[in-house]
Order: structure tokens, then sequence, then C-alpha cells
């Protein structure tokens, strides 16, 4: 047995009366490594151990303090930097609506620190392997009796002296407590990686079950399925097969009215530019040529997009024809289309289109600017 | 009968020693459940499975299952929900409130009255999820960045609720927890079976009942009490906020908070004596659980419903004061209307029958007060019923008003949460000391110093 490592001596006590006399008379002799067990909070056991008061309040403060400026700054942040709203014709920093949540946070926050920091770092817990575990005299100061125990650590300790300096305090029983013969580090069992190993298995497993089969299940699926025909889908319900209906014959739809030069190759006798050129209505037609023209005759209308090259080729608007077109040619043919142009009715309206074609003049007018054009420019 | 107000009851009854408080209170983990244990599992356990199966058919199908319509669009959901943190808030108050006004009689019934909070807090948080719907998309109730550039709205008292449940609900727990680990290290010592020992070793994270350990162990103690009290008060109240920041008659009142948290104390304590009656019979706890303690719980609940009694009445006499029509339309509804059977319902179980807590013979006798907090419970049910349902069925147009009718799966929902409670509760008693040991041992008969008797040290 000598060549254990001791631990510490202990006493025990059955009397709360006697150990705190006993208390007062080890803290007289001036040991330090040493404490007193029992299984409920003694009064006034602090002042015979000659204990200074508990500082855990710091930690309460530190951490609720943080709490109450962190949830300000976030909601702060939130609400009227990151995505501003007026909500009920508040100011975008309401402080009176954030004093909940500020509260429940700096509560949150007060109280897992102070908890985690007594147990964790005031503590040492959690901690199983302690030399007391397991021994006579913790199984006493769980029950009803009252404990000193000495440790080999402090300076004062002498495994006979301390020993009969402990038997003078005349308790029931002494016992020396010596550290346990061999660590055994319980999580490299085989055992225990295997257990580890099978959670992992099964997370992965009821991880990629989760994400990829369940969220695809009713009700998880995010209104996927529903009674009711989906845009674009077929149905058997009606004779042609269509899920989506036709409109009734001669339907306008609202906002459009019918084009009534379909299929004529020049109705520019009646089709007169209604828009003069000015700054805006050149701007919304750059626009709206850069959107839906550009793509096949260029940027500039010299039919040098990427589809050059391509059969057929998209013209250039700047040839001696479609400059010689009258505004309305132009116009029917953004409307209409020509050889394998589609019709742009439906993407631009008709005063986009006036629009566009009073920029592709524009566009005209640069490319063969003549002197006097150039004398404009340079007076601006 | 004259008794002497001067000498404080034993906390304690019976003379026990310490070693026999911990044998009372360690038996039923010690031994085998019996037949009758299996029995009220079973009960509660079936409405658990009800509950489920209403509940299952309701992911499915969609809350149209329910009541709910318009213009009734909180029905049971909110009605359960507000009930259950509100049978929440007992055990908070016990453990933190009266801990703080150092009534030391509360050492018998704090761990019980705390897990019920827990429990009742679990069951209230299912409901406002289940009530919107898609219960797993409840992730976005919190304020985390995402791809949408969204956040809550921290301006409603909605996302106020989510906040003031949950951090209740952990800060009950943690309370809770905290407590537990003494009592784990000495049923870690004291039991005979490895599985029980690795169990109780692993939760009491190896505490050793050092007294440097207690000193910060009591420090914290009180500096959770102190968080507990301000938070137990203020999660009703922002409950109460949901209904008054709203615009709508019967809703918008000022009283609501104090209201509210007056409610709640009120159906939690008739919520835990009604458990307690039988916990203390069951297990023989009635030294530990004494019938003082009981009688102290009846004085509160005849406080709080006189608070609640009163509230009624001044929510009718402003109503009346405002001279608003829509607001005095709306109480004379409720006393008068198609829903006046309800209303009479909560003003007799929550006013009336609390009265006869006056005669301390009624507030001492087991099968009276057994029957006075039943009307509790089923009052306070009410008044949630009455606050939800009559001040949304017929508000200021009247081609909007409506009626609401329950259905089955409503029902099933409701009992299936008392299912969950009571199971809880039932395997709690079983699993874990329904009686805090360290703190019942430190109150016993020649448990301090006597030096130190009757002096709080500072």
């Amino acid at each position: 047995m000598t060549d254990k490592k001791i631990f510490g001596v202990t006493a025990l006590f059955n009397d709360p009366n006697a150990i705190f006399a006993a208390a007062k008379k080890v803290a007289d002799a001036g040991f330090s490594k040493w404490d007193v067990n029992s299984p409920y909070p003694i009064h006034g056991i602090d002042k015979a151990m000659k204990m200074k008061p508990s500082k855990l309040g710091i930690v309460t403060l530190i951490f609720g303090l943080s709490g109450a400026v962190l949830a300000l700054i976030l909601m702060w942040w939130t609400m009227s930097v990151d995505y501003p709203m007026i909500i009920g014709g508040k100011p975008y920093f309401s402080l009176p609506a954030f004093i909940p949540v500020t509260f429940e946070v700096t509560v949150i926050m007060a109280t897992l620190s102070t908890v985690v920091a007594m147990f964790a770092f005031f503590f040492g817990l959690p901690r199983n392997s302690h030399a007391l575990h397991d021994t006579d005299y913790m199984k006493k100061v769980s029950r009803d009796h009252y404990g000193i125990v000495i440790e080999a650590m402090d300076p004062k300790f002498d495994e006979k002296a301390t020993l009969l300096f402990l038997k003078d305090l005349k308790p029931l029983s002494t016992e020396i407590i010596y550290h346990p013969e061999k660590e055994t580090y319980p999580i490299f069992e085989p055992r225990f990686i295997t257990l580890l190993f099978g959670v992992a298995v099964v997370v992965s497993i009821g991880t990629y079950l989760m994400l990829n089969k369940l969220m695809y299940i009713v009700p998880f699926d995010w209104m996927d399925k529903q009674a009711k025909v989906i845009p674009q889908t077929s149905s058997e319900f009606f004779a042609d097969g269509r899920g989506m209906r036709l409109p009734v014959e001669g339907t306008i739809a609202k906002g459009f009215i019918p084009y009534p030069f379909e299929g004529e190759t020049n109705p520019t006798e009646v089709l007169s530019n209604p828009y003069f050129p000015t700054k805006e209505n050149l701007e919304l037609g750059q626009r709206k040529y850069l959107t839906y023209c550009s793509p096949c005759h260029g940027n500039y209308g010299d039919g040098d997009s990427r589809l050059a090259g391509q059969f057929p080729n998209p013209p250039t608007l700047h040839s001696e024809r479609a400059r010689n077109f009258p505004d309305g040619m132009i116009y029917h043919i953004i409307t209409v289309g020509q050889n394998v142009m589609p019709s742009y009715a439906s993407q631009v309206t008709r005063d986009e289109r006036w629009a566009i074609v009073n920029y592709i003049r524009a566009l005209q007018r640069a490319k063969n600017a003549t002197d006097s054009d150039l004398k404009f420019v340079k007076a601006e | 009968m004259s008794t002497d107000y001067s000498v404080e009851a034993p906390v304690v009854a019976g003379r026990l020693t310490i070693a026999q408080i911990e044998e009372l209170v360690a038996k039923p983990m010690d031994t085998k459940p019996d037949k009758k244990f299996f029995l009220a599992l079973t009960v509660s356990g079936s409405a658990l499975l009800i509950g489920a199966v209403c509940l299952l058919y309701t992911l499915y199908y969609g809350i149209g299952m329910w009541g709910n319509n318009q213009p009734v669009g909180w029905g049971f959901g909110i009605v359960n929900f507000v009930f259950w943190v509100g049978i929440g808030h007992a055990g908070t108050l016990i453990s933190a409130i009266l801990f703080l006004l150092r009534q030391r009689w509360r050492t018998g019934i704090a761990r019980f009255a705390e897990a019920m909070t827990i429990f009742a807090v679990m069951c209230a948080g299912i409901f406002p999820i289940i009530h919107t719907g898609r219960p797993w998309l409840a992730g976005y109730l919190t304020p985390y960045p995402n791809q949408h550039g969204l956040w809550v709205n921290f301006t409603s008292p909605l996302v106020w609720d989510v906040f003031a449940v949950s951090v209740y609900f952990t800060v009950s727990l943690v309370f809770w927890y905290t407590g537990l680990i003494p009592d784990f290290a000495t049923l870690r010592d004291r039991t005979s079976s490895k599985i029980k020992k690795t169990f109780y070793s692993i939760f009491s994270l190896g505490w050793r009942h050092s007294s440097r350990h207690w000193l910060h162990y009591e420090k914290a103690y009180v500096i959770l009490a102190g968080f507990a009290t301000p938070l137990v008060l203020s999660v009703h109240t922002i409950v109460s906020f949901d209904f008054a920041v709203s615009i709508m008659p019967g809703w918008h009142t000022t009283i609501f908070p104090p209201y509210f948290v007056a409610g709640a104390i009120f159906s939690g304590f008739a919520m835990v004596v009604t458990v307690l009656v039988f916990v203390r019979k069951i297990f023989d706890l009635q030294n530990i659980i004494t019938i003082d303690h009981l009688e102290k719980m009846n004085k509160v609940i005849l406080a709080t419903g006189m608070m609640v009694g009163y509230a009624y009445g001044m929510e009718f006499f402003i109503a009346w004061y405002s001279g608003v029509q829509f607001e005095q339309f709306v109480f004379i509804n409720r006393a008068f209307g198609p829903y006046a059977w309800a209303y009479w319902i909560m003003v007799s179980c929550n006013v009336f029958f609390p009265q006869f807590f006056w005669f301390k013979k009624i507030r001492r006798s087991i099968p009276a007060m057994m029957i006075i907090v039943l009307f509790v419970n089923v009052g306070m049910w009410f008044e949630r019923f009455v606050i939800v349902v009559t001040s949304l069925h017929r508000d200021f147009l009247p081609s909007s008003w409506g009626m609401f009718t329950p259905t089955l799966y409503d029902a099933g929902i409701l009992l299936g949460s008392f299912g969950l409670f009571f199971t809880l509760v039932i395997l709690f008693t079983k699993a874990l000391p329904v009686v805090s040991i360290a703190e019942v041992k430190a109150v016993a008969d020649g448990a301090q110093p006597t030096h130190h008797r009757g002096e709080h040290h500072d």
C-alpha cells in the first residue's frame, strides 16, 4: 500500500456543531489545501473556514451587460441599417419596442454564463475521476455526515502529523485517501469508439434522408403539390388536354390595341411617329433597344453582335435601304417581324416601339454625320 | 383553535432525521414501479397518443382541420398556449421569488413545481409552433443571417414572445438542473446499480459536496433567483402584449400585463396543488410536503384569485368609462352574448369558488381543496378561451361577425397536451428526486449549527 500516492487524510463527524468547531481549528492551524464536505450547505461554514466571499457576481455582471449591449446593437443594425423599414410609424431605432428582447437576452446571457463559469471554471467540473469519489468518506458525506479533508498538496501536510491532528478533533473516524492506482481513459475503449462511430453513421444517414428524401414528402414539400392546376401543365379534364384555357375568340388583352396592318408590307402611309426625339424619349428608346434589339443588331446597329457570321446574318441598320425606311416601316417591322425576326409586339409597348424608332434614327444619323451635325455637337 | 403565529411551523414535520429524509425521497428511484404507476402511465400515455394522432392529421392536412376561421383566427392554438404558459409560472415563482423572500417552506415543493414549469412550457411551446401551420419552418422565428437579407421584426410582440418563452424555458431548465446536481451526487453515492451509477455520475458532473463549492453554488442560486424573478413576470407580460398591443376591442387594455401575471400564478399554483396532493400521498411524502405547505399555496390561490376578479371588474368599468362603443359592446357581448356560458364558467370558477379558501378548515382539507383547484384549472382555461374567442368573433364590423366551433382535432390536441404534461410528470416522479434532497436536509431540525438557529448569516 505504501507505493500508492496519498491524496489526503479525512475525518468524519455527524454533528453540525462539531464540524463547525473542527473547521475553525483546521483554519486556525494554517492549512490552505483543505475542505469541508457536507450533504448541504452549512450556515456560516464559510466564515469558520475563512473563505473569501464568492466573486461569481462579476461574471454575471460582465455577461449580463454584454448581453444587453449585443441585443441592442443587433436590433439597431438589423432594423435601421441592414433592412430599414418603417413599422407602425415608429422610428427605425424604436427603443421602447426593443426593451423586451434586450431584457430577455440580458437574462439568458447572465444566467448561462454564471452557471457555466461556476461549474466549468470555478469548480473544474465535470470531473468524475477525483480521488474522493467512490470512497467511504464520500458516501458518508453525501448522506448525513460532515467531513474534513486535508490534501497532501498542502505545504504543511505530513501524513502522520496531520492524521494525529485530525484525530485530536475527536472525529467519528479518520481515513487516508489514495489517488486511484492507474488512470484509465475509458474514452479510448474500443466499445466507446464503436459507439462514437455508430452515432456518426446514424447521424449522417439521418441527415442525408432528411435533406434529400423527407423534404420532398408531403407535407414538407413546400407546397409543391397542391390541388390545383399549375400553369403550363396538362390536364385530362379538358378535351384539348391543356391545363390552361385559351381566351375566347376576339379577346383583347388589357392595354393592347389590335394592330390593323398585320400582313401588309408597307403601311407607312398611315403610320407616323407621334413622338419627338426628346432626351427622355431617346433614353427610353436606348434602354429598350439595348434590351431587345442589340442582341442581334449590335449595340450601335452595325449588325455586329455575337450572332454575326451565322446564317442569316443580322442586318446592319445603317444600310442605304434601312436609312431610307420611313419611321412607320421600322415600327411595322418591330411590330410584326420580318424574315427570321419575330414580332416584338408582346415585349415592347407601342410607345416604346416609337421610342426605339427615334433611337435608331439617332444611331443612323450619328453613323453618317455631316459637318453641320458636328457643329451642333461642338456647340454643346 | 388558536395558533401561535410568532413561531414558524417546522418545515419538515414528523422529526425526520437527515438520513430518513433521503430514504423517503430516494425511495421511488430505488424501487421498481408498481401497477398503479403503469396504470397512470397508460392513461396519460393514451391521452398523449390521441393528441399525437390528431397532430399528425393536422400536420398532413393543415390547420383547416381545426375550428379556426375568419374572424376567429386564434382558436384553441393560442388558448392552449396561454393556458400552459400560465401553468408554467408557478414553478419559477416558488423556486425564485419565494427563495428571495426567504420562505423556507418552499423547499419541499420547489423541485416539483420547477419540473412542472418545464413540462408546462414544453406543452405551451408546441402550440404557437403548430399554429403556424408549418412547424418545420419555425427556424424562421429566430434572427439569423440569411440569403433573403431578411430579419425578424423586433418591434413585434410575437417576436418578443419567441424570445421570452425560449429564454424562460432555458433559464428554468438551468435553474432546475443546477438544483439537481447535488441530488444526483447523493443518488450516485447511495446506489448499488452500475447503470444507475454511471447515469448519476454523468449528470452529477462529479459533484463532491465541497464547502468551497457550496459557497459559490449558493451565490449562483441567489443570482439565478434574482434573474428568474423579473423573468417570470416578464414572460406573461409579454404574452399579454400579444393581445394588448393590437387594437382589438377587449384586448387593447393596459391592465393586461398585471392581470395576466396574476392569472398565471393563480392557475400555476392550482395545478401544482392538484398534482402535489397525489404525489405526497402516493410517495408517502406527507412529512416533507406538509398540509401547512398546501395551506400556504391555497392562500396564494385565494389572493391571486381576487386579483383576477378585480381585473374582470376593472375591465368592465374601463370599457364603460372609456366611452368607446366597440369596447363596451365586446364586454356586454362577453357576459350576455352567445359565449356567455364560457364567461360565467370563468367567473364562477376563478372568482367565486376560491372564496371558500377564506375558511381554514377548507384550506386544510384535501378533498375540498382538490375540488376547488380543479375548478380553478377549468376556469383559467376558459378565461383564455373567453379572451381569445369573444374578442375576435364580434369586433368592429357586424358584417364580419362569426362563431367559433372547435373540432374534434382541437379537442384531441388539447387532450394530448394534458397527456404530454402528465406523462412527463409521472416519468419524473420515478426518474428523479421529486423533492430537493439537499435543500430539505438543510432545513430539517438540527441540520444547522445551533448558534445559527434563527439567525441569518449575511
